[in-house]
């Protein structure tokens, strides 16, 4: 029998090979050298520029492009990892359109921004096929820092530290490295295995041990790190996801988002990632967009996101928002989960229409079943054991200043720390900003 | 529609604009097609003596320099005169001149400057019934080492005596094309027109090199390593040819001689531009090589739309009419006093007029924390710069101070025209009449 989109139930192999390559092909093509020269002449070298204070990482912009525009765009790449070694990655992933290219003069003056994403793309890309690393270690310092978690705040810490010259050691719970960017980032956004090549890339600084499958509380203590380690920092993420706490949850089919992206992204072949005919996903961060959009690129016949407020407040930004419907996604906005419904397997998703009342979500009594076979929980991550005996606030670990928990010694930034947008080019900043702090307390004590 | 006819010396074309002499107009298959293309008169590509033709080098004879997206701003070239037999060119202009009447074709000359050789190339060429000559004093590169093009061009008793032999020996018009590489043009101008000459057409290229390969470390274009000046051409030129035009046309000695303009013509709006300063009509050849032939649809559509816009029934209408606005600095009116003026809804917040303000002139422009761009009276002495920078078309604009209104840098009351001439500051002063 042929597996179409409209077999029934969850299925692999919906689409051909060729459809599939087709489907998770880059969302943005790198440009070509010419393509390049013609986006980068685009720019106009603001004085303090905005896409400059946009940028969470402070990229001097105007300056990697006019690299660019000269012909050397080795030098572009080294302005970039100067402020942010995962630049590469940020080139695939920022939401530039609510970012650099949100404030970009061009954006304001014609609706069309200057390419400043792909631009730091086509830097990038060009600097780490030469093979080589820019940045070199200063003189040993003696100190040991443990870095917890191998994702982009503690990737972009544990860089920053062991070019000042420390020895880092970076615990992480996964099998491999990279953490978001290796399991949760859409992949079309990060293709031909870019989140492994950039750790490996990064890791040529030298001082850097990773030890995988390590989390911490489960297999090492933060006391036991501190004690073995001049320093912490905590860049753990956020290990644990929101339930829906409707009945029939416990359904079959019924799944983290997260957990189907990282799936995806671990797939040796597409045609062995199984999705359903008609797929709700229900939430309205980038996550929900993920697991859509990638669901139809699987080859599922209908995929809904539903998300429980207005289309406006969804955190995806506009342009993944129209994203996911160009890809034939459906939003169905001001609608809240009731129940999953089927009697094995899920049958349908009922949901209650919602309307704001005085800031106050409110249901109308009024529901819907949308048909489902697969149900995609993007409720939004929490941080599951976080670290006796840090302060925490709002369920993360608190922090002042460049990271400072409650616990002298220890760091922490990302998304499992307080601040910032849960974004990875914060989780960069934070990590860069935290190393920073980590390495003037720890020599201003020697 | 406005009538593009133009007569220039007693030869009328279609419209203004020429090819001129250069590898589009090398030969009949060209020239026809040019011909049919639009183009309301030709130079032919410069005709050498009699006997082997010269030889031309074999690796790239053209260098460019690009802006943005590669367009092409700025070409040279050492390609040297035609390369085809003598005679061979003559037949072909014989035919095309027959087959094209109601065109423009004109034939550039460039042999060596003995009175033998030009009494014995001109009766040929006078016989192919061209409307007239051309004379090639300008090639920069590689005729000029043998004593031709601006080797002659460079010495203005030279220009005459060859305009005299050539007026002697050859009864239709004589054009004297001008080089560039010199220090005054209006010297050379004046000799061609004390040789007879019946008008001067000008520029020819412009000594230069435009790139150095920095692996060669040699002069692009390379010939196997080596590279020798070539001549600059193309819209980079043009604020150079239109400087020499004018001064041509406002000169003593030379006002009123008639001028084909020259260099960089790209678009309609260049062409009226050296026609308002006094030329009669155009030649393109960059234009031409970059976009080909089709490029004057544009030029014969854009000049008659402005000149109906503009009421100008024919060409003669404007020509020359900004001449008279060409003048010396020191005839410039130091009493008109303007300002910058930001059009805040037009701004678009780059700040590039701030960072030129502030670090390389007058500290003029405020910036706000909110990204607003102000201009500051007090200090701003219009100088432009800021207009010049902005991206943005009539953002900033230059308003000019009401006569007694007092300008807040001076502190002076803006007064009526008064130039360097009767400045106070100037030494030489005279008196201003009572």
């Amino acid at each position: 029998m042929n597996i179409s989109p409209r077999t029934d139930g969850i299925t692999a192999g919906r689409l051909t090979e060729d459809e599939l390559a087709q489907n998770f092909s880059d969302l943005h093509p790198p440009l070509d050298k010419h393509e390049a020269h013609v986006a980068a002449d685009r720019c106009y070298f603001c004085h303090d520029a905005p896409c400059m204070t946009a940028c969470p990482t402070s990229i001097d912009i105007p300056l990697f492009i006019r690299q660019i525009a000269t012909g050397t765009p080795e030098a572009a790449a080294k302005t970039i990892f100067d402020q942010n070694i995962l630049g590469g990655m940020c080139a695939r992933v920022c939401p530039t359109e609510t970012l650099c290219e949100e404030v970009c003069v061009r954006e304001i003056a014609e609706g069309k921004p200057v390419e400043i994403g792909r631009l730091q793309r086509y830097a990038t890309d060009r600097l780490m096929a030469q093979n080589t690393h820019p940045f070199e270690r200063a003189a040993p310092t003696g100190k040991r820092i443990a870095v917890v978690g191998a994702g982009p705040a503690g990737l972009s810490c544990a860089h920053r530290l062991a070019m000042k010259g420390h020895e880092v050691v970076i615990l992480d719970a996964r099998p491999k490295p990279g953490g978001l960017n290796e399991y949760g980032i859409a992949s079309y956004k990060s293709t031909e295995n870019f989140a492994q090549a950039e750790v490996d890339w990064l890791l040529r600084i030298g001082g850097i041990t990773i030890e995988p499958g390590t989390a911490l509380g489960r297999d090492v203590t933060l006391e036991a790190l501190s004690s073995r380690f001049d320093a912490v920092f905590i860049g753990m993420g956020l290990n644990g996801v929101n339930a829906l706490a409707t009945p029939g949850e416990g359904l079959a089919n019924a799944r983290d988002a997260v957990d189907f992206i990282a799936d995806l992204r671990q797939a040796e072949d597409l045609q062995s990632q199984p999705v359903g005919r008609n797929v709700v996903v229900i939430g309205g961060g980038m996550t929900a967009i993920d697991a859509a959009v990638q669901s139809r690129l699987l080859g599922a016949e209908t995929v809904t996101v539903a998300y429980r407020r207005g289309q406006d407040r969804m955190a995806a930004s506009v342009y993944e928002q129209h994203l996911a419907t160009a890809s034939g996604v459906r939003i169905l906005a001001n609608v809240q989960p009731v129940a999953l419904h089927g009697n094995d397997a899920l049958e349908a998703v009922e949901f209650e229409y919602t309307r704001d009342v005085d800031g106050r979500l409110t249901g109308t009594g009024e529901t819907i079943r949308v048909p489902a076979d697969q149900c995609l929980r993007a409720i939004g991550q929490t941080l599951a054991g976080a670290p006796e005996p840090l302060d925490l606030s709002g369920g993360k670990i608190a922090v002042t200043g460049a990271g400072r928990t409650s616990l002298p010694g220890v760091w922490a930034g990302g998304d499992c720390a307080t601040g910032g947008d849960d974004l990875t080019v914060t989780a960069v900043a934070e990590g860069r900003d935290a190393a920073e702090d980590i390495h003037t307390t720890l020599m201003g004590e020697g | 529609m406005a009538d593009l006819t133009t007569t220039f010396l007693g030869i009328t074309s279609p419209n203004p604009f020429w090819l001129a002499s250069a590898p589009p107009t090398d030969k009949e298959y060209n020239v026809r097609r040019a011909f049919d293309a639009g183009w309301g008169g030709v130079v032919w590509k410069t005709l050498g003596e009699a006997g082997p033709p010269v030889v031309n080098v074999n690796g790239p004879r053209y260098g460019a320099i690009w802006g943005a997206d590669r367009r092409l701003l700025g070409m040279n070239n050492i390609e040297l005169i035609t390369d085809r037999d003598l005679h061979t060119n003559l037949e072909e202009m014989t035919r095309v001149k027959r087959d094209y009447p109601e065109h423009a074709l004109i034939a550039s000359i460039m042999v060596p400057c003995e009175e033998e050789a030009w009494k014995s190339i001109l009766p040929l060429v006078e016989q192919t019934g061209a409307d007239g000559i051309e004379l090639n004093f300008g090639c920069p590169h590689g005729m000029s080492e043998r004593g031709m093009g601006a080797a002659v061009g460079q010495v203005p008793e030279y220009i005459q005596m060859v305009a005299e032999w050539c007026k002697k020996y050859y009864s239709k018009p004589v054009i004297v094309k001008l080089t560039p590489n010199i220090t005054d043009i209006r010297k050379p101008a004046t000799a061609a027109k004390m040789g007879g000459a019946d008008a001067v057409s000008l520029i020819n290229t412009i000594n230069s090199i435009t790139h150095v390969d920095l692996d060669l470390m040699a002069p692009e274009p390379t010939i196997d390593g080596k590279g020798s000046h070539g001549g600059y051409c193309g819209p980079a030129v043009k604020p150079i040819a239109l400087s020499m035009v004018s001064e041509i046309a406002r000169n003593n000695e030379t006002r009123g001689l008639p001028i084909s303009g020259i260099g960089g013509i790209t678009t309609w709006r260049d062409a009226a531009e050296f026609m308002a300063l006094g030329c009669g009509n155009v030649q393109v050849c960059t234009a031409a090589m970059t976009y080909g032939f089709k490029v004057v649809q544009e030029m014969i559509s854009g000049l008659s739309q402005w000149m109906d816009e503009k009421g100008y029934r024919s060409t003669e209408d404007f020509i020359g009419m900004a001449v008279p606005n060409v003048t010396d600095w020191q005839h410039l009116n130091l009493n008109y006093v303007t300002k910058a003026r930001i059009d805040q809804d037009a701004c678009i917040g780059c700040g590039r007029c701030y960072a030129a303000c502030e670090d390389t002139s007058h500290q003029a422009i405020a910036m706000s924390a909110e990204r607003e761009f102000t201009v500051i009276d007090e200090e701003c002495v219009a100088c432009n710069l800021c207009v010049n920078v902005c991206p943005v078309e009539e953002c900033i604009t230059m308003v000019e101070l009401d006569k007694g209104s007092i300008d807040p840098r001076t502190g002076e009351t803006v007064r009526d025209y008064a130039n360097w001439t009767t400045h106070p500051n100037n030494p030489a002063a005279v008196p201003a009449a009572e």
